[in-house]
């Protein structure tokens, strides 16, 4: 018999946690040893890719459009000129934006609206988002937001029916370890990762386009 | 104290369910479509992945570690999304968890709840101990929704109405939702779902969600789906409940990176599923102001102790082995009666139960090990069904239940003890068995409790002589019966 737990009676909310730990059983290790251990675990698994910056983006570009995303790439001084171009041929003009978004991306002649301001219902009133991203990885076409300048709350993301994603190449991975990595520094803030318009197969397995999330996304990569 | 059953749930056993289930043409369509083309699209994006057997490996290494220092890595856990802001509960069974998830609801006033799919939830039958505190919940997934409304039990652990096809689920929504118009698209449907969902996400405050993975080293929880409906539960609710098994443990955020490459592609045949949420306890103007987890045991410790059957935990519930298996793709999942289906069911609903209650399930299976060969962790399924047969017939002899399988293998072992008593068998069995040999030279039928071996095999009759009535008969050589060989 295990009596750790010694004195007066747990109270009632904590009687489920000892009698679990109890039933596990205590930590034998120190935390030294488990460390060690899991340190130990072995990870033959590819970390690092092969493909050089140009076979990344092209990489990038092909899964994202797989996924029904279009994709458009743009040399960074032409960016508000190909944002303008894309929400005019979408016919946005009502566009949420995070904190933080670089002012040098938006064009004239649209409406900018700070998203995190905004309330839910309000969100799905506007025609869209515009927002950038922390890493985008081309071996799965994901694109990962977290809740950082630029990037903002996820409501943002999700709430209206269209998403533009501007994407530098600098932050381009080709690997999903490479990813993971690269949010290593930032792993506690809300993130999401991003492989494409929301879609359900639940239907006889057909991949449809379009649910709960965007409906339509676009993905501008500066190159 | 044992595990609440989930009513409903267990019962009849797997061959009359499937029995049954076999009849019905339209829905063993449905599942070997759904079925197959899951199983090609996985084989396809698994096969441009060089490392898969690497990424097995390590996936199946972190799961075994942290099963063997669960305790340490949960307490870990609680600590970390403490300080981050959550609320950590515990719960030793089923009925310690709805509890807990009605008490919070109740505490915010909130008549409708929120659900992202989670299988977790339908093992404790939340939904019903909702209803039973007048609490609607709504199930925003896709497929639960058709379940829900159509009120059915799932039968996959990732596509849970894949028994039903378009034309099934546009009977459900045209009555359900009152569209008289439905067309019968799979646009459409998904369309008509969006709609009758969407302003109950933007008004309903209280969502409750299972978890893919907990996170220790942050305290973080990992949510995978499609539509974007998780999504929706996650950040618009003012308050969120996460009901998670304590397997789900991960060491590190890290990790993510084995197991986000190796269940998309097992669960979905995709590179990557469109949207996997990791949050971490509260964040000021980013989601829920109020987030609780609830570590669920129910059964799952005992597992733990048990050294043959504790892989049976690694699992991260992709449904590779419901696809690839044989029974499955025959029967669907119904015939398993239980939340749990396929081979991971077979092996997972009778540890999680008491076993007496699912006796059948272990035997639901061919042993063919297509199970174990895409399993993304390596749980040895077959091995597992193995030891749990050991277990049944095991308890059968001691507690002397007079089971025709108990009695059988205890004759056999009786005649196959003896020579004498093995060539009695054998000349009275040859005589008994002439009337049941059929024109095909095979043995289909045996009558009353010798019926079980053949409800799903033919036998082989016994041969006019046998080996050893052939040995004693044959001409001895001239040089006696050893032979000698010539120098």
């Amino acid at each position: 018999m295990n009596q750790k737990m010694s004195g007066a009676p747990l109270p009632a909310s904590r009687e489920p946690r000892a009698e679990i730990l109890r039933r596990i059983g205590e930590p034998e290790k120190t935390p030294e040893e488990i460390l060690a251990e899991y340190s130990g675990i072995s990870r033959e698994y590819n970390r690092a890719g092969s493909l050089g910056a140009d076979g990344r983006l092209q990489m990038l570009e092909d899964r994202l459009r797989e996924y029904d995303a279009v994709v458009y790439r743009a040399h960074p001084q032409a960016l508000p000129e190909i944002i303008a171009q894309i929400l005019t041929g979408r016919g946005k003009a009502r566009i949420a934006v995070p904190r933080g978004i670089p002012a040098e991306w938006l064009p004239a002649g649209f409406e900018f609206v700070l998203g995190e301001d905004s309330s839910a219902p309000e969100l799905d009133a506007m025609d869209g988002v515009l927002s950038g991203c922390t890493v985008a990885i081309a071996a799965t076409g994901t694109l990962v937001l977290q809740n950082v300048p630029g990037q903002g709350a996820r409501k943002l993301s999700l709430v209206p029916d269209y998403h533009l994603c501007i994407v530098a190449s600098s932050q381009v991975v080709e690997t999903v370890p490479e990813g993971f990595a690269a949010l290593e520094q930032s792993k506690c803030s809300p993130t999401t990762l991003i492989s494409g318009p929301s879609a359900t197969a639940d239907i006889e397995m057909t991949r449809i386009k379009g649910v709960h999330g965007p409906r339509f996304l676009d993905v501008v990569l500066i190159a | 104290m044992h595990e609440t059953r989930v009513p409903g749930w267990n019962e009849p056993d797997f061959p009359s369910a499937a029995k049954v289930l076999l009849e019905e043409s339209q829905l063993r369509k449905n599942v070997k479509h759904a079925t197959n083309v899951i199983a090609n699209k996985r084989s396809l994006v698994v096969g441009e992945l060089k490392d898969w057997q690497k990424l097995r490996d390590a996936g199946s290494r972190i799961r075994e570690h942290v099963l063997e220092n669960l305790s340490a890595y949960l307490l870990q856990f609680e600590e970390a999304c403490t300080r981050a802001g959550g609320t950590v509960h515990w719960a030793r069974d089923a009925e310690d968890a709805n509890r807990i998830v009605v008490e919070l609801v109740r505490k915010h006033a909130a008549e409708e709840v929120l659900k992202i799919k989670s299988m977790t939830t339908e093992e404790i039958g939340l939904n019903d101990a909702l209803e039973s505190a007048g609490i609607h919940p709504h199930e925003t997934d896709l497929a639960e929704l058709i379940i829900q409304l159509g009120k059915d039990r799932p039968s996959h652990i990732v596509v849970p109405a894949l028994h039903k096809n378009r034309q099934q689920v546009r009977e459900i929504f045209r009555r359900e939702m009152h569209l008289e118009d439905l067309g019968e698209r799979p646009e459409d449907l998904a369309a008509a779902a969006r709609s009758y969902l969407r302003e109950r996400f933007l008004r309903i405050p209280v969502a409750v969600s299972g978890a893919n993975f907990l996170i220790a080293e942050t305290g973080g929880v990992c949510v995978v789906e499609s539509e974007g409906n998780g999504r929706m539960c996650l950040t618009l609710p003012r308050v969120l409940i996460t009901v998670a098994g304590i397997e789900k443990v991960l060491p590190r955020f890290q990790d993510l990176e084995v197991f986000l490459q190796t269940l998309p592609r097992s669960a979905t045949g995709e590179r990557m599923n469109p949207y996997n949420s990791v949050w971490t306890g509260v964040s000021p103007g980013d989601g829920p102001e109020e987030f609780h987890v609830i570590l669920l045991d129910n059964g799952r410790s005992r597992i733990l102790h048990d050294e043959e059957a504790r892989q049976t935990l690694k699992c991260i519930r992709c449904g590779a082995c419901q696809n690839a298996c044989p029974v499955y793709r025959q029967t669907g999942g119904h015939a398993y009666g239980s939340v749990y289906a396929g081979p991971i069911g077979a092996i997972l609903t009778p540890q999680l139960h008491k076993l007496e209650e699912s006796e059948s399930l272990p035997y639901a299976s061919s042993l063919c090990g297509a199970c174990y060969e895409v399993c993304p962790v390596k749980i040895d399924i077959p091995e597992v069904l193995i030891h749990l047969r050991g277990q049944i017939v095991r308890r059968q002899q001691e507690t002397g239940k007079l089971e025709p399988w108990n009695i059988g293998m205890q004759m056999a072992a009786m005649a196959l003890k003896n020579g004498q008593r093995l060539h009695a068998a054998q000349r009275l069995g040859r005589i008994a068995q002439a009337p049941f040999v059929k024109d095909s030279g095979f043995i289909e039928k045996l009558p009353f409790m010798l019926s079980g071996w053949t409800q799903t095999r033919d036998l082989a009759p016994l041969p006019a002589e046998s080996f050893r009535e052939w040995w004693a008969k044959r001409p001895q050589s001239p040089s006696g019966p050893k032979t000698e060989r010539k120098r």
